[in-house]
């Protein structure tokens, strides 16, 4: 049988970052190939060569058999490779069908747009690989699980034979995923062939025919799915052994730390995005706020940090109320917030990590004296913090911009951590982070919680839920589904709830 | 499991119904303390429906009484103002246009009362004399469609207007003028779009260059050539009116619609065309496209870069059609600064208008209409300075851009160059 695509001894060089190196990866027709690799791999590098976004340095690229040059998107598509990126290419604010026949739009008497025609295509798709969607639904209306079938009929509509999927289960529930894995099924079975890029381990296991391993930039190995272990596919990605399991002591929670009733909280476009919840985080325990993105976690902690006005209810730190005050006012009350987006809202990139480092009491002694900011305080401050935090800089006067994201990430861990706090509310701690910095991180949240800190951690990601939470709240639509013991919950359970089904609720029905 | 759901009306939502139902309240009230309290009883005033020259049949004016009318405007505002506290209208737009109306209306019954006002005359100069300001927001629809902002349209309709006199001029053929006028628009316009789409300028820094540059440049051709005693240079003529059978008789919307010259209807055609490239067509979608989300355009093979610089010149065309209105398609001559602000009153109706083909062509309309009423008010002589008339179009400008009416929300990547 011969091979839908092979990759051979593909390299790209950035400025001072070797992306890839001599990649080689094959293929099989109607198969799954599972690209597994850690963020900063080269996994996505690699795709965007093959469908013609980056030129390789080096290197062939073969469909079926022949060789063949992919310059632009248009080579990909006419050499039938179609790609369903990691952040959806949709435009919001258009419909289904105009997203689906942008690029290739058929016409009526060579000037109009064909609506009809591609509905009607569109509609044959769905019926065909059981994709169900409207074709004149707007995208902004569309859950993303929707999104993403949009994505791959978007592909299928321009008969590609050859799928990438990059990170693809990234944005939906443990339902979607199911849902997600079926549909892969069926593309199989019409005569698909699928590289499926990951960096999640049990999905691999479950959906891929092959296993290709890539870290920095280099194949580490191919495996067969029936030998892999979730453990052994860890250590080929990180390159040495990994604890998966986060080791804890039960929580030994005390009086409330912070306590929310009935907040309402709109959003920057007027919309109400956190919609009457109430919970409480006590002292000593970490609250998981799980959820798909975008159902009202930004806003519940950008209402709790200061960051947006809110609407109606309270937000008490210790009994006082501090709705509605300043972020500053917030943050010297002992609040600390690791933001999601930590480049835009935990760091000034273009700053030295000296000046990061003091970024929340830059104005008060030893950092500064009256209006003269103290250089020596601020570098002994930074040198201990650098140390102490084990921060991988070539000294504190770079800029934030050049480190890795996992350093970044562990300064701004080292900057809120080390001021006397009573609540700490982490968003997204890890995302996009080595293994390594995962593993560390989440030993300091659990530092925090054993030190008496109540903490919130809003994470997409369950398997982080479950690993560091004692209780567990799913935020569906703005509002809380439930809250619940974390030895209690299981990803099926939180799946349903962050699908916005209550379980208890369908039993009865 | 239950959901406790908030009321279907949200408190802000709440607060806006009860500060448009206070503002027509206050408008009724405005409209009795200025214009009832005012007007004599037993007056009447007098609105022209027949402009003179024009072909359309002959229609008797409207007569009305003055008090009575001001009263039943008065009534209406405050009637659909406490309809607006009580339950709430929908529409944001019906609203709006019942408050303009009453209080438009209300205002030129006083202003003319005992007199006579021609409100057909008023409402032809509407539609002329929002021509530039809809050529030069449809300038700026085509090309922020794409994702580039061209605030240089002041600039382009500058250098357009003289150079369509004085092509004009020197071939006695207004037609020569106008393709030169429309080509240097193109021109101009493309050298923008090299300068922030291929080198990546600040968007904005290019255009307020262009502007500064048209200024300074016709400035100077005008002061050292265009005003010498023979006016050899600077004397075409302008278009002539062009009446359209039988849909010129029509009263009122005859005179208004159908006896103007050429830029007027190339503009009306220009809104239609656009409309149909935008929405209709391929090119259209793909313009959609690159301007919400040029990655995704890219990554299914559109080429971003032809259709940006492709849309910013169709732009500079259109304004240098906006620029020839000046001169041959109105006064014959050019004068220093004489599209006042023209072209920067069109980006706020572009603006108005959502981006949209007719959205700014209905708002271009609106400031022309403040713009003839202004002009219409000063032969009435009424108690107003006229320099605060004078004001008029440039205060809706500015009560437009504060967004109090309803928010626009522009293409997603508006004014952002594209990196691979």
């Amino acid at each position: 049988m011969t091979n839908a695509l092979e990759l051979q001894g593909i390299t790209k060089r950035f400025p001072g970052v070797l992306a890839n190196d001599q990649i080689s990866i094959t293929l099989r027709e109607g198969k799954i190939l599972a690209l597994l690799g850690e963020n900063g791999a080269g996994k996505t590098t690699l795709m965007n060569i093959l469908y013609g976004l980056y030129k390789p340095d080096e290197g062939k690229i073969l469909v079926r058999g022949k060789e063949v040059e992919i310059q632009n998107p248009n080579d990909a598509i006419a050499n039938g490779i179609g790609m369903v990126h990691q952040h959806f290419m949709l435009v919001p604010v258009m419909t289904v069908t105009e997203n689906v026949m942008l690029g290739v739009e058929p016409t009526k008497n060579g000037v109009f747009l064909d609506q009809e025609k591609v509905a009607r295509r569109i509609r044959e798709i769905s019926e065909q690989y059981g994709l169900e969607v409207d074709p004149s639904a707007y995208i902004k209306d569309l859950p993303v699980g929707i999104q993403q079938r949009v994505e791959i009929i978007k592909v299928l509509y321009r008969q590609a034979d050859i799928l990438i999927l990059d990170e693809p289960t990234a944005v939906l529930t443990p339902q979607e995923v199911e849902g997600l894995f079926k549909i892969l099924e069926t593309l199989i079975k019409k005569g698909k062939s699928i590289i499926f890029i990951t960096h999640k381990l049990k999905e691999v296991l479950n959906a891929a025919d092959d296993i290709t391993v890539i870290r920095l930039g280099k194949v580490v190995g191919s495996i067969d799915p029936q030998e892999a272990t979730p453990e052994k596919l860890a250590t080929m990605m990180v390159g040495r052994d990994v604890n998966l399991v986060v080791d804890k002591q039960p929580a030994k929670p005390q009086a409330a730390a912070l306590a929310v009733t009935d907040l309402a909280v709109r959003d920057e476009n007027e919309n109400l995005s956190v919609r009457g919840i109430s919970f409480e985080v006590r002292k000593g325990e970490i609250l998981g706020i799980a959820g798909v993105q975008g159902n009202g976690q930004t806003e519940l902690v950008y209402a709790l940090t200061g960051l947006l006005p809110v609407e109606s209810g309270e937000i008490q730190l210790l009994g006082e109320p501090i709705h509605n005050a300043t972020p500053r006012a917030i943050l010297e009350r002992g609040v600390a917030h690791v933001p999601e987006d930590r480049q835009r809202h935990g760091l000034i990139l273009s700053f030295p990590i000296h000046d990061n480092l003091m970024l929340c009491t830059y104005y008060k002694k030893p950092f500064a004296h009256g209006v003269v900011l103290q250089e020596k305080a601020i570098f002994s401050n930074a040198e201990e913090l650098v140390e102490q935090y084990d921060v991988r800089t070539p000294n504190i006067y770079v800029n934030v911009g050049t480190l890795s994201g996992g350093n970044q990430q562990k300064v701004i861990i080292a900057r809120e951590f080390s001021r006397p706090i009573e609540l700490l509310i982490a968003s997204q701690p890890t995302r996009g982070l080595d293994v390594g910095s995962i593993e560390y991180i989440h030993k300091q949240i659990i530092k925090k919680r054993d030190e008496g800190t109540g903490v919130i951690v809003v994470s997409s990601e369950l398997d982080e839920i479950l690993a560091l939470s004692d209780r567990i709240a799913v935020m569906y639509k703005g509002q809380i589904m439930d809250i619940l013991d974390a030895k209690k919950a299981n990803k099926e359970y939180l799946g349903l709830l962050m699908a916005g089904i209550h379980p208890s609720e369908t039993s009865k029905n | 499991m239950k959901i406790s759901t908030l009321a279907n009306k949200t408190a802000s939502e709440k607060r806006k119904q009860i500060a448009y139902g206070i503002v027509l309240l206050l408008a009724g009230f405005l409209i009795y303390l200025f214009f009832g309290r005012n007007v004599e009883a037993g007056v009447t005033t007098t609105f022209g429906l027949n402009i003179a020259g024009s072909q359309a049949l002959k229609v008797p004016d409207l007569i009305v009484p003055a008090q009575t009318t001001v009263y039943m405007m008065m009534a209406l505002v405050v009637f659909v103002g406490a309809f607006q506290l009580a339950r709430g209208v929908r529409s944001t737009g019906l609203l709006l246009g019942i408050l303009a109306f009453t209080f438009v209306f209300a205002f030129l019954t006083w202003a003319a009362q005992a007199k006579s006002f021609n409100l057909a005359g008023m409402l032809s100069s509407m539609l002329v004399r929002a021509t530039p300001i809809a050529l030069a927001a449809l300038c700026g629809v085509i090309s922020e469609r794409s994702a580039v902002i061209n605030i240089g349209t002041e600039g382009i309709m500058l250098i357009s207007a003289q150079v369509a006199v004085v092509v004009g001029t020197l071939t006695k053929n207004l037609y020569a003028g106008l393709l030169a006028a429309i080509l240097i628009g193109g021109v101009v316009a493309a050298l923008h779009a090299v300068l922030v789409i291929r080198f990546k300028v600040d968007q904005i820094v290019s255009g307020v260059a262009i502007n500064i540059f048209g200024a300074g440049i016709t400035a100077f051709i005008s002061s050292r050539f265009l005003q010498s005693g023979t006016n050899a240079l600077n004397n075409s003529g302008s278009f002539p009116i062009i009446s359209i059978p039988i849909l010129s008789k029509i009263p009122i919307l005859g005179p208004m619609l159908f006896e103007n010259n050429i830029v007027v209807y190339l503009m009306a055609l220009t809104v239609i065309a656009m409309h149909i490239v935008l929405f209709y067509t391929p090119w259209g979608l793909r313009t959609r496209a690159v301007g919400e989300h040029p990655k995704a355009a890219d990554t299914l093979g559109v080429n971003i870069y032809l259709i940006r610089y492709v849309n910013v010149i169709v732009g500079g065309l259109i304004a240098g059609l906006g620029g020839a209105y000046f001169t041959i398609g109105s006064v014959g001559r050019f004068d220093e600064a004489m599209t006042a602000g023209k072209g920067f009153i069109g980006l706020a109706a572009m603006i108005f208008g959502k981006w949209n083909p007719f959205g700014a062509f209905s708002s271009s309309l609106l400031f022309g209409f403040a713009d003839s009423l202004q002009v219409k008010l000063q032969i009435l002589r009424i108690p107003i300075p006229s320099e605060f008339l004078l004001m008029a179009p440039y205060i809706i400008t500015m009560i437009v851009l504060t967004g109090i009416i309803g928010r626009a929300i522009p293409p997603a990547a508006d004014g952002q160059p594209y990196e691979k």
